[in-house]
Protein backbone atom coordinates (compact mmCIF):
# COMPACT_ATOMS: atom_id res chain seq x y z
CA UNK A 1 0.00 0.00 0.00
CA UNK A 2 1.48 3.01 -1.10
CA UNK A 3 0.87 6.90 0.96
CA UNK A 4 0.14 9.38 -1.94
CA UNK A 5 -0.07 12.97 -1.02
CA UNK A 6 -3.93 13.39 -0.87
CA UNK A 7 -3.84 17.09 0.15
CA UNK A 8 -7.04 18.91 -0.52
CA UNK A 9 -6.18 22.30 -1.60
CA UNK A 10 -9.79 24.32 -2.92
CA UNK A 11 -9.47 25.55 -6.45
CA UNK A 12 -6.53 23.33 -7.22
CA UNK A 13 -8.11 19.65 -8.18
CA UNK A 14 -5.79 16.14 -7.70
CA UNK A 15 -5.07 15.01 -10.86
CA UNK A 16 -7.43 12.50 -12.84
CA UNK A 17 -5.72 8.95 -12.52
CA UNK A 18 -6.35 6.68 -15.72
CA UNK A 19 -9.16 4.86 -15.95
CA UNK A 20 -10.98 7.44 -13.79
CA UNK A 21 -13.65 10.01 -14.55
CA UNK A 22 -13.08 12.51 -11.71
CA UNK A 23 -10.82 14.44 -9.64
CA UNK A 24 -12.40 13.08 -6.46
CA UNK A 25 -11.15 10.81 -3.50
CA UNK A 26 -14.48 9.25 -3.65
CA UNK A 27 -13.78 7.42 -6.80
CA UNK A 28 -10.23 6.53 -6.22
CA UNK A 29 -10.93 4.65 -2.66
CA UNK A 30 -13.66 2.46 -5.07
CA UNK A 31 -11.31 2.10 -7.90
CA UNK A 32 -8.74 1.06 -5.57
CA UNK A 33 -11.21 -1.93 -4.23
CA UNK A 34 -11.34 -0.14 -0.50
CA UNK A 35 -14.83 -1.01 1.04
CA UNK A 36 -16.13 2.59 1.16
CA UNK A 37 -18.20 4.77 3.29
CA UNK A 38 -20.62 7.51 2.63
CA UNK A 39 -22.93 9.41 4.60
CA UNK A 40 -25.17 11.86 4.29
CA UNK A 41 -25.30 15.42 5.95
CA UNK A 42 -28.90 16.99 6.65
CA UNK A 43 -28.71 20.88 5.33
CA UNK A 44 -29.08 23.34 7.37
CA UNK A 45 -32.15 26.00 7.52
CA UNK A 46 -29.67 28.83 8.30
CA UNK A 47 -27.42 30.90 6.09
CA UNK A 48 -24.59 30.35 8.32
CA UNK A 49 -21.77 28.03 6.31
CA UNK A 50 -20.38 27.46 9.73
CA UNK A 51 -23.17 25.59 10.26
CA UNK A 52 -22.36 23.47 7.55
CA UNK A 53 -19.10 22.83 8.65
CA UNK A 54 -20.39 21.86 12.61
CA UNK A 55 -22.05 19.35 10.93
CA UNK A 56 -19.87 17.75 8.46
CA UNK A 57 -17.16 17.59 11.23
CA UNK A 58 -18.89 14.52 13.40
CA UNK A 59 -17.56 12.11 10.19
CA UNK A 60 -14.07 13.41 10.30
CA UNK A 61 -11.76 10.47 9.53
CA UNK A 62 -15.12 7.91 9.41
CA UNK A 63 -16.77 8.97 5.70
CA UNK A 64 -15.35 9.00 2.18
CA UNK A 65 -17.90 10.91 0.90
CA UNK A 66 -20.84 13.07 2.09
CA UNK A 67 -24.22 13.53 0.61
CA UNK A 68 -26.00 16.70 0.64
CA UNK A 69 -29.01 16.28 -0.13
CA UNK A 70 -31.35 18.27 -2.47
CA UNK A 71 -34.60 19.40 -0.32
CA UNK A 72 -35.10 15.79 0.77
CA UNK A 73 -38.55 15.03 1.61
CA UNK A 74 -39.78 18.32 -0.27
CA UNK A 75 -38.40 20.17 2.47
CA UNK A 76 -36.68 23.53 2.07
CA UNK A 77 -33.49 23.92 3.11
CA UNK A 78 -29.82 25.34 2.42
CA UNK A 79 -29.28 24.24 -1.35
CA UNK A 80 -27.44 21.01 -2.00
CA UNK A 81 -24.87 23.25 -4.37
CA UNK A 82 -23.97 25.26 -1.73
CA UNK A 83 -23.59 23.17 0.99
CA UNK A 84 -21.27 21.31 -1.67
CA UNK A 85 -19.22 24.56 -2.53
CA UNK A 86 -18.31 25.04 1.60
CA UNK A 87 -17.67 21.59 2.03
CA UNK A 88 -15.18 21.77 -0.99
CA UNK A 89 -13.59 25.01 0.51
CA UNK A 90 -12.46 22.77 3.53
CA UNK A 91 -11.23 19.71 1.13
CA UNK A 92 -14.39 17.93 2.17
CA UNK A 93 -15.04 15.22 -0.98
CA UNK A 94 -19.06 16.24 -1.27
CA UNK A 95 -21.89 14.38 -3.54
CA UNK A 96 -24.34 17.12 -4.49
CA UNK A 97 -27.76 15.57 -5.24
CA UNK A 98 -29.66 16.87 -8.06
CA UNK A 99 -33.62 16.03 -7.83
CA UNK A 100 -35.79 16.26 -10.87
CA UNK A 101 -38.36 17.58 -8.98
CA UNK A 102 -37.80 21.60 -8.82
CA UNK A 103 -35.89 22.11 -11.81
CA UNK A 104 -35.86 21.76 -15.17
CA UNK A 105 -33.52 20.82 -18.01
CA UNK A 106 -31.91 24.55 -18.33
CA UNK A 107 -31.10 24.55 -14.71
CA UNK A 108 -29.62 21.64 -13.79
CA UNK A 109 -27.25 21.93 -16.66
CA UNK A 110 -26.24 24.96 -15.00
CA UNK A 111 -26.33 23.75 -11.99
CA UNK A 112 -24.01 20.60 -13.08
CA UNK A 113 -21.35 22.97 -14.23
CA UNK A 114 -21.19 25.11 -11.46
CA UNK A 115 -20.86 21.86 -8.89
CA UNK A 116 -18.12 20.62 -11.12
CA UNK A 117 -16.38 24.46 -11.11
CA UNK A 118 -16.56 24.61 -7.28
CA UNK A 119 -14.41 21.66 -7.10
CA UNK A 120 -17.28 19.02 -6.75
CA UNK A 121 -16.14 15.69 -7.93
CA UNK A 122 -19.58 13.42 -7.42
CA UNK A 123 -23.21 13.75 -8.31
CA UNK A 124 -26.54 11.41 -7.14
CA UNK A 125 -29.14 11.83 -9.78
CA UNK A 126 -32.49 11.05 -7.96
CA UNK A 127 -36.07 11.82 -8.88
CA UNK A 128 -37.00 12.93 -5.53
CA UNK A 129 -40.00 13.03 -3.66
CA UNK A 130 -43.20 14.51 -4.79
CA UNK A 131 -43.78 18.32 -3.28
CA UNK A 132 -47.16 16.49 -1.62
CA UNK A 133 -44.79 14.98 1.01
CA UNK A 134 -43.07 18.34 1.81
CA UNK A 135 -43.60 21.77 3.89
CA UNK A 136 -44.54 23.06 0.35
CA UNK A 137 -47.44 21.25 -0.73
CA UNK A 138 -48.57 23.95 -3.00
CA UNK A 139 -45.45 24.48 -4.79
CA UNK A 140 -45.48 23.39 -8.49
CA UNK A 141 -43.93 19.68 -8.92
CA UNK A 142 -41.27 19.87 -12.42
CA UNK A 143 -40.39 16.45 -12.94
CA UNK A 144 -39.08 17.74 -16.21
CA UNK A 145 -36.60 14.48 -16.55
CA UNK A 146 -36.33 11.51 -14.48
CA UNK A 147 -33.28 10.26 -12.44
CA UNK A 148 -32.42 8.20 -15.79
CA UNK A 149 -32.67 10.78 -18.13
CA UNK A 150 -30.63 13.13 -15.86
CA UNK A 151 -27.74 10.12 -15.82
CA UNK A 152 -27.60 10.69 -19.46
CA UNK A 153 -27.72 14.51 -19.64
CA UNK A 154 -24.93 14.32 -16.97
CA UNK A 155 -22.95 11.83 -19.43
CA UNK A 156 -23.35 13.73 -22.29
CA UNK A 157 -22.12 16.73 -20.79
CA UNK A 158 -18.88 14.91 -19.28
CA UNK A 159 -18.47 12.40 -22.40
CA UNK A 160 -19.51 14.47 -25.00
CA UNK A 161 -19.09 18.52 -23.87
CA UNK A 162 -21.81 19.87 -24.55
CA UNK A 163 -25.26 20.78 -23.64
CA UNK A 164 -28.26 18.52 -24.33
CA UNK A 165 -29.17 21.05 -27.25
CA UNK A 166 -25.63 20.38 -29.01
CA UNK A 167 -24.09 23.69 -27.61
CA UNK A 168 -20.34 22.87 -27.22
CA UNK A 169 -18.84 23.21 -23.35
CA UNK A 170 -15.73 25.03 -23.08
CA UNK A 171 -15.01 22.80 -20.39
CA UNK A 172 -16.55 19.26 -19.29
CA UNK A 173 -17.76 18.47 -15.87
CA UNK A 174 -15.38 15.49 -14.31
CA UNK A 175 -18.38 14.12 -12.52
CA UNK A 176 -18.29 10.41 -10.82
CA UNK A 177 -21.72 9.12 -11.89
CA UNK A 178 -24.31 8.13 -8.99
CA UNK A 179 -27.98 6.95 -8.46
CA UNK A 180 -30.07 5.60 -5.77
CA UNK A 181 -31.78 2.26 -6.07
CA UNK A 182 -34.68 0.69 -3.64
CA UNK A 183 -34.95 -3.04 -3.78
CA UNK A 184 -36.97 -3.11 -0.67
CA UNK A 185 -40.45 -2.32 -2.59
CA UNK A 186 -42.39 -2.92 -5.53
CA UNK A 187 -41.71 -4.37 -8.16
CA UNK A 188 -38.69 -5.95 -5.94
CA UNK A 189 -38.76 -8.59 -9.07
CA UNK A 190 -38.29 -5.60 -11.63
CA UNK A 191 -35.82 -3.47 -9.09
CA UNK A 192 -32.59 -5.37 -10.53
CA UNK A 193 -33.83 -4.93 -14.16
CA UNK A 194 -34.30 -1.06 -12.77
CA UNK A 195 -30.61 -1.39 -11.77
CA UNK A 196 -29.24 -2.27 -15.26
CA UNK A 197 -31.02 0.58 -16.58
CA UNK A 198 -29.62 2.92 -14.55
CA UNK A 199 -26.33 1.80 -14.77
CA UNK A 200 -26.99 1.67 -19.20
CA UNK A 201 -27.56 5.49 -18.74
CA UNK A 202 -24.13 6.32 -17.05
CA UNK A 203 -24.80 5.28 -13.68
CA UNK A 204 -21.01 4.34 -12.20
CA UNK A 205 -22.34 3.88 -8.19
CA UNK A 206 -25.15 3.14 -6.62
CA UNK A 207 -26.66 4.64 -3.48
CA UNK A 208 -29.50 1.92 -1.58
CA UNK A 209 -32.46 3.47 0.31
CA UNK A 210 -32.26 2.40 3.68
CA UNK A 211 -31.98 -1.69 3.92
CA UNK A 212 -33.17 -3.63 6.88
CA UNK A 213 -34.14 -6.93 5.18
CA UNK A 214 -31.04 -9.13 4.43
CA UNK A 215 -33.78 -11.63 2.67
CA UNK A 216 -34.21 -9.09 0.03
CA UNK A 217 -31.06 -7.76 0.01
CA UNK A 218 -29.45 -11.04 -0.97
CA UNK A 219 -31.23 -12.11 -3.86
CA UNK A 220 -31.36 -8.52 -5.01
CA UNK A 221 -27.48 -8.39 -5.05
CA UNK A 222 -26.77 -12.10 -6.53
CA UNK A 223 -28.97 -11.71 -9.51
CA UNK A 224 -27.08 -8.25 -9.94
CA UNK A 225 -23.62 -9.77 -9.59
CA UNK A 226 -25.34 -12.92 -11.87
CA UNK A 227 -25.86 -10.43 -14.56
CA UNK A 228 -22.49 -8.83 -14.62
CA UNK A 229 -23.70 -5.53 -12.88
CA UNK A 230 -22.14 -5.34 -10.18
CA UNK A 231 -18.45 -5.33 -12.75
CA UNK A 232 -19.67 -1.79 -14.05
CA UNK A 233 -21.01 -0.11 -11.13
CA UNK A 234 -20.11 -0.04 -7.64
CA UNK A 235 -23.06 -0.58 -4.73
CA UNK A 236 -23.30 1.28 -1.72
CA UNK A 237 -25.87 -0.55 0.19
CA UNK A 238 -27.99 2.13 2.98
CA UNK A 239 -27.68 1.66 6.55
CA UNK A 240 -29.78 3.65 9.13
CA UNK A 241 -29.29 4.95 12.66
CA UNK A 242 -33.05 4.37 14.34
CA UNK A 243 -33.18 6.30 17.44
CA UNK A 244 -36.26 4.15 19.08
CA UNK A 245 -38.79 1.41 17.84
CA UNK A 246 -41.47 4.58 17.84
CA UNK A 247 -39.57 6.67 15.04
CA UNK A 248 -39.20 2.65 13.10
CA UNK A 249 -42.76 3.24 12.80
CA UNK A 250 -43.00 6.48 12.03
CA UNK A 251 -40.15 6.28 9.36
CA UNK A 252 -41.87 3.02 8.21
CA UNK A 253 -45.18 4.72 7.85
CA UNK A 254 -44.18 8.35 6.81
CA UNK A 255 -41.49 7.99 4.75
CA UNK A 256 -42.21 6.90 0.95
CA UNK A 257 -40.24 3.88 0.26
CA UNK A 258 -38.58 2.79 3.79
CA UNK A 259 -39.22 -0.83 4.49
CA UNK A 260 -38.71 -2.12 8.34
CA UNK A 261 -39.59 -5.64 8.78
CA UNK A 262 -41.14 -6.61 12.38
CA UNK A 263 -38.55 -8.49 13.92
CA UNK A 264 -36.59 -5.12 14.04
CA UNK A 265 -39.35 -3.31 15.50
CA UNK A 266 -39.81 -6.22 18.04
CA UNK A 267 -36.22 -6.41 18.70
CA UNK A 268 -35.98 -2.55 19.48
CA UNK A 269 -39.36 -3.00 21.51
CA UNK A 270 -38.16 -5.66 23.59
CA UNK A 271 -34.77 -4.18 24.57
CA UNK A 272 -34.06 -2.04 27.40
CA UNK A 273 -32.41 0.72 26.26
CA UNK A 274 -33.52 1.50 22.72
CA UNK A 275 -30.86 3.38 22.04
CA UNK A 276 -28.01 1.34 22.42
CA UNK A 277 -29.67 -1.58 20.74
CA UNK A 278 -30.89 0.40 17.37
CA UNK A 279 -27.10 1.12 17.12
CA UNK A 280 -26.14 -2.41 17.95
CA UNK A 281 -28.88 -3.18 14.92
CA UNK A 282 -27.10 -0.73 12.46
CA UNK A 283 -23.48 -2.43 13.64
CA UNK A 284 -24.65 -5.81 12.80
CA UNK A 285 -26.43 -4.55 9.43
CA UNK A 286 -23.17 -3.47 8.26
CA UNK A 287 -20.78 -6.36 8.86
CA UNK A 288 -23.27 -8.47 7.44
CA UNK A 289 -23.94 -6.50 4.35
CA UNK A 290 -20.38 -6.37 3.93
CA UNK A 291 -19.92 -10.26 3.40
CA UNK A 292 -22.55 -10.22 0.56
CA UNK A 293 -20.78 -10.41 -2.25
CA UNK A 294 -20.90 -7.44 -5.11
CA UNK A 295 -21.08 -4.85 -2.04
CA UNK A 296 -18.45 -1.73 -2.27
CA UNK A 297 -19.66 0.21 0.43
CA UNK A 298 -22.25 1.10 2.93
CA UNK A 299 -24.25 4.60 2.93
CA UNK A 300 -25.27 5.85 6.43
CA UNK A 301 -28.33 7.55 7.00
CA UNK A 302 -28.64 8.84 10.22
CA UNK A 303 -31.05 12.05 10.25
CA UNK A 304 -30.60 13.43 13.70
CA UNK A 305 -28.69 10.63 14.49
CA UNK A 306 -25.49 12.39 12.93
CA UNK A 307 -23.74 12.29 16.06
CA UNK A 308 -23.34 8.34 16.12
CA UNK A 309 -22.31 7.65 12.83
CA UNK A 310 -18.51 7.37 13.83
CA UNK A 311 -18.92 5.46 16.64
CA UNK A 312 -21.49 3.03 14.89
CA UNK A 313 -18.45 2.59 11.75
CA UNK A 314 -15.97 2.77 13.74
CA UNK A 315 -17.34 -0.84 15.91
CA UNK A 316 -18.45 -2.36 12.73
CA UNK A 317 -14.69 -2.21 11.75
CA UNK A 318 -16.03 -2.13 7.79
CA UNK A 319 -12.98 0.57 7.24
CA UNK A 320 -10.83 -2.48 8.35
CA UNK A 321 -8.77 0.01 9.99
CA UNK A 322 -8.57 2.22 6.91
CA UNK A 323 -8.75 5.89 7.84
CA UNK A 324 -10.64 8.21 5.50
CA UNK A 325 -9.61 12.04 4.83
CA UNK A 326 -10.16 14.02 6.64
CA UNK A 327 -9.19 18.38 6.86
CA UNK A 328 -6.27 17.72 9.16
CA UNK A 329 -4.57 15.03 7.51
CA UNK A 330 -2.44 14.99 4.54
CA UNK A 331 -2.36 11.91 3.77
CA UNK A 332 -4.28 9.47 3.25
CA UNK A 333 -3.33 5.35 2.51
CA UNK A 334 -4.98 4.46 -0.84
CA UNK A 335 -3.94 1.12 -2.79
CA UNK A 336 -2.52 1.87 -6.52
CA UNK B 1 -60.90 6.06 -16.67
CA UNK B 2 -58.71 4.39 -14.28
CA UNK B 3 -60.51 0.93 -14.35
CA UNK B 4 -60.52 0.90 -17.48
CA UNK B 5 -56.71 1.62 -18.12
CA UNK B 6 -55.84 -0.93 -15.27
CA UNK B 7 -58.08 -3.58 -17.43
CA UNK B 8 -55.73 -2.65 -20.56
CA UNK B 9 -52.70 -3.28 -18.88
CA UNK B 10 -53.65 -6.46 -17.47
CA UNK B 11 -54.55 -7.26 -20.69
CA UNK B 12 -51.02 -5.79 -22.41
CA UNK B 13 -50.74 -9.12 -24.70
CA UNK B 14 -54.07 -8.50 -26.65
CA UNK B 15 -53.25 -5.24 -26.93
CA UNK B 16 -50.38 -5.82 -28.41
CA UNK B 17 -51.93 -8.17 -30.66
CA UNK B 18 -54.54 -5.20 -31.66
CA UNK B 19 -51.43 -2.87 -32.36
CA UNK B 20 -49.67 -5.10 -34.10
CA UNK B 21 -52.60 -5.99 -36.58
CA UNK B 22 -53.77 -2.41 -36.93
CA UNK B 23 -50.70 -0.36 -36.55
CA UNK B 24 -49.79 -1.00 -40.56
CA UNK B 25 -53.20 -0.32 -42.44
CA UNK B 26 -53.43 2.76 -39.96
CA UNK B 27 -50.00 3.95 -40.95
CA UNK B 28 -50.62 3.94 -44.43
CA UNK B 29 -53.92 5.08 -44.39
CA UNK B 30 -52.08 8.27 -42.57
CA UNK B 31 -49.61 8.52 -44.76
CA UNK B 32 -52.15 8.44 -47.75
CA UNK B 33 -54.81 10.84 -45.99
CA UNK B 34 -51.77 12.92 -45.11
CA UNK B 35 -50.37 13.59 -48.62
CA UNK B 36 -54.30 14.37 -49.36
CA UNK B 37 -55.22 16.96 -46.78
CA UNK B 38 -52.03 18.06 -44.93
CA UNK B 39 -52.07 19.47 -41.97
CA UNK B 40 -55.87 19.82 -41.89
CA UNK B 41 -55.66 16.33 -41.01
CA UNK B 42 -54.12 17.31 -37.64
CA UNK B 43 -57.24 17.84 -35.89
CA UNK B 44 -59.38 15.13 -36.35
CA UNK B 45 -56.43 12.62 -36.32
CA UNK B 46 -55.87 13.77 -32.79
CA UNK B 47 -58.96 14.44 -31.33
CA UNK B 48 -59.90 10.45 -32.46
CA UNK B 49 -57.09 9.58 -31.22
CA UNK B 50 -57.03 11.01 -27.60
CA UNK B 51 -60.99 9.95 -27.26
CA UNK B 52 -59.06 6.30 -28.14
CA UNK B 53 -56.67 6.30 -25.77
CA UNK B 54 -57.75 7.94 -23.42
CA UNK B 55 -60.56 5.78 -23.02
CA UNK B 56 -58.28 3.06 -23.08
CA UNK B 57 -55.07 4.14 -20.82
CA UNK B 58 -56.19 7.41 -19.70
CA UNK B 59 -53.96 8.74 -22.36
CA UNK B 60 -52.08 12.59 -21.67
CA UNK B 61 -51.00 13.16 -24.81
CA UNK B 62 -47.71 13.39 -24.49
CA UNK B 63 -46.94 13.17 -27.79
CA UNK B 64 -43.92 10.77 -28.16
CA UNK B 65 -46.53 7.69 -27.32
CA UNK B 66 -43.93 4.97 -25.58
CA UNK B 67 -46.87 2.57 -24.65
CA UNK B 68 -45.68 -0.78 -26.28
CA UNK B 69 -41.83 -0.43 -24.38
CA UNK B 70 -44.00 0.22 -20.77
CA UNK B 71 -46.37 -2.84 -20.62
CA UNK B 72 -49.37 -0.86 -22.21
CA UNK B 73 -49.43 1.06 -19.00
CA UNK B 74 -49.45 5.00 -19.63
CA UNK B 75 -46.03 6.49 -17.94
CA UNK B 76 -47.64 9.86 -17.78
CA UNK B 77 -50.19 8.68 -15.25
CA UNK B 78 -47.08 8.19 -12.86
CA UNK B 79 -47.65 11.99 -10.58
CA UNK B 80 -44.06 12.09 -11.35
CA UNK B 81 -44.21 11.89 -15.17
CA UNK B 82 -41.23 9.31 -14.75
CA UNK B 83 -40.90 7.59 -18.26
CA UNK B 84 -38.56 5.30 -16.53
CA UNK B 85 -39.87 4.36 -13.30
CA UNK B 86 -40.83 3.77 -10.62
CA UNK B 87 -39.31 5.65 -7.94
CA UNK B 88 -38.68 4.36 -5.26
CA UNK B 89 -41.21 5.26 -3.18
CA UNK B 90 -43.74 2.74 -4.18
CA UNK B 91 -46.09 1.58 -1.14
CA UNK B 92 -45.16 -2.04 -0.02
CA UNK B 93 -48.34 -2.74 -1.65
CA UNK B 94 -47.87 -1.66 -4.65
CA UNK B 95 -49.83 1.49 -4.87
CA UNK B 96 -48.19 4.93 -5.46
CA UNK B 97 -46.36 7.04 -3.14
CA UNK B 98 -47.92 10.42 -4.09
CA UNK B 99 -51.58 8.91 -4.85
CA UNK B 100 -52.21 6.24 -2.15
CA UNK B 101 -55.71 5.10 -4.24
CA UNK B 102 -53.48 4.58 -7.34
CA UNK B 103 -51.88 1.35 -8.69
CA UNK B 104 -48.08 2.74 -8.89
CA UNK B 105 -48.02 3.33 -12.92
CA UNK B 106 -44.90 1.78 -12.54
CA UNK B 107 -45.65 -1.32 -10.76
CA UNK B 108 -48.97 -1.99 -13.52
CA UNK B 109 -46.22 -1.65 -16.81
CA UNK B 110 -43.72 -4.17 -15.62
CA UNK B 111 -46.52 -6.58 -14.87
CA UNK B 112 -47.62 -5.88 -18.21
CA UNK B 113 -44.33 -5.94 -20.40
CA UNK B 114 -43.83 -9.79 -18.69
CA UNK B 115 -46.64 -10.84 -20.78
CA UNK B 116 -45.90 -9.15 -24.25
CA UNK B 117 -43.94 -10.73 -26.77
CA UNK B 118 -42.03 -7.39 -27.07
CA UNK B 119 -42.02 -6.89 -23.12
CA UNK B 120 -38.34 -6.61 -23.29
CA UNK B 121 -38.38 -3.05 -24.43
CA UNK B 122 -39.10 -2.10 -21.41
CA UNK B 123 -35.41 -2.18 -20.53
CA UNK B 124 -34.45 0.54 -22.95
CA UNK B 125 -33.78 3.63 -21.55
CA UNK B 126 -36.40 6.41 -22.77
CA UNK B 127 -34.79 9.65 -23.23
CA UNK B 128 -36.29 13.07 -22.41
CA UNK B 129 -39.50 13.93 -23.82
CA UNK B 130 -40.06 17.23 -26.19
CA UNK B 131 -43.00 19.04 -24.28
CA UNK B 132 -43.67 21.03 -27.57
CA UNK B 133 -44.92 17.56 -28.60
CA UNK B 134 -47.45 17.64 -26.11
CA UNK B 135 -51.14 17.60 -27.07
CA UNK B 136 -49.87 16.79 -30.72
CA UNK B 137 -50.92 13.34 -32.06
CA UNK B 138 -48.28 10.52 -31.74
CA UNK B 139 -49.87 8.25 -34.79
CA UNK B 140 -49.14 11.32 -37.38
CA UNK B 141 -45.91 11.94 -35.79
CA UNK B 142 -44.68 8.35 -36.70
CA UNK B 143 -46.61 8.36 -40.20
CA UNK B 144 -44.93 11.42 -40.95
CA UNK B 145 -41.45 10.29 -39.65
CA UNK B 146 -41.05 13.52 -37.73
S1 LIG C 1 -45.04 5.26 -6.95
FE1 LIG C 1 -45.12 4.73 -9.15
S2 LIG C 1 -46.76 6.00 -10.03
FE2 LIG C 1 -46.29 6.83 -7.98
S3 LIG C 1 -44.78 8.44 -8.33
FE3 LIG C 1 -43.58 6.59 -7.95
S4 LIG C 1 -43.25 5.67 -9.99
FE4 LIG C 1 -44.88 7.19 -10.22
Amino acid sequence: MNKIKDIARPGDPLPILSGHVSNGRFERVLRAGHFAVTTEIAPPDSSDPREVLIRARLFDGYVDAINATDGSGAHCHMSSLAVCAILTRVGYSPIIQISCRDRNRIAIQGDILGAAALGVCNVLSLTGDDVSAGDHPSAKPVFDLDSVSLLGTIKIMRDEARFLSGRPLDSAPNLFLGSTINPFVPPVRNRVDQLAKKIKAGAQYIQSQYCFDLDLLKPFMKRAVDEGLTNDCFILIGVGILASARTARWLRENVPGVHIPDDIIDRLEASKDQKTEARKISVELMQKIKEIEGVSGIHVMAYKQEKHVAEVVKQSGILAGRQPWAPQRTEVEIKE
Amino acid sequence: MYQVRLWSTRHSRSMERLYEIMNPAVLLFLRCMTRILGRRLDRPVTAIERTMKGFLFDCQMCGDCVLSKTGMSCPMNCPKTMRNGPCGGVRANGMCEVKPDMRCVWVEAWAGAKDMTSGGDIKQVQFLLDYRDKGKSSWLKVARDE
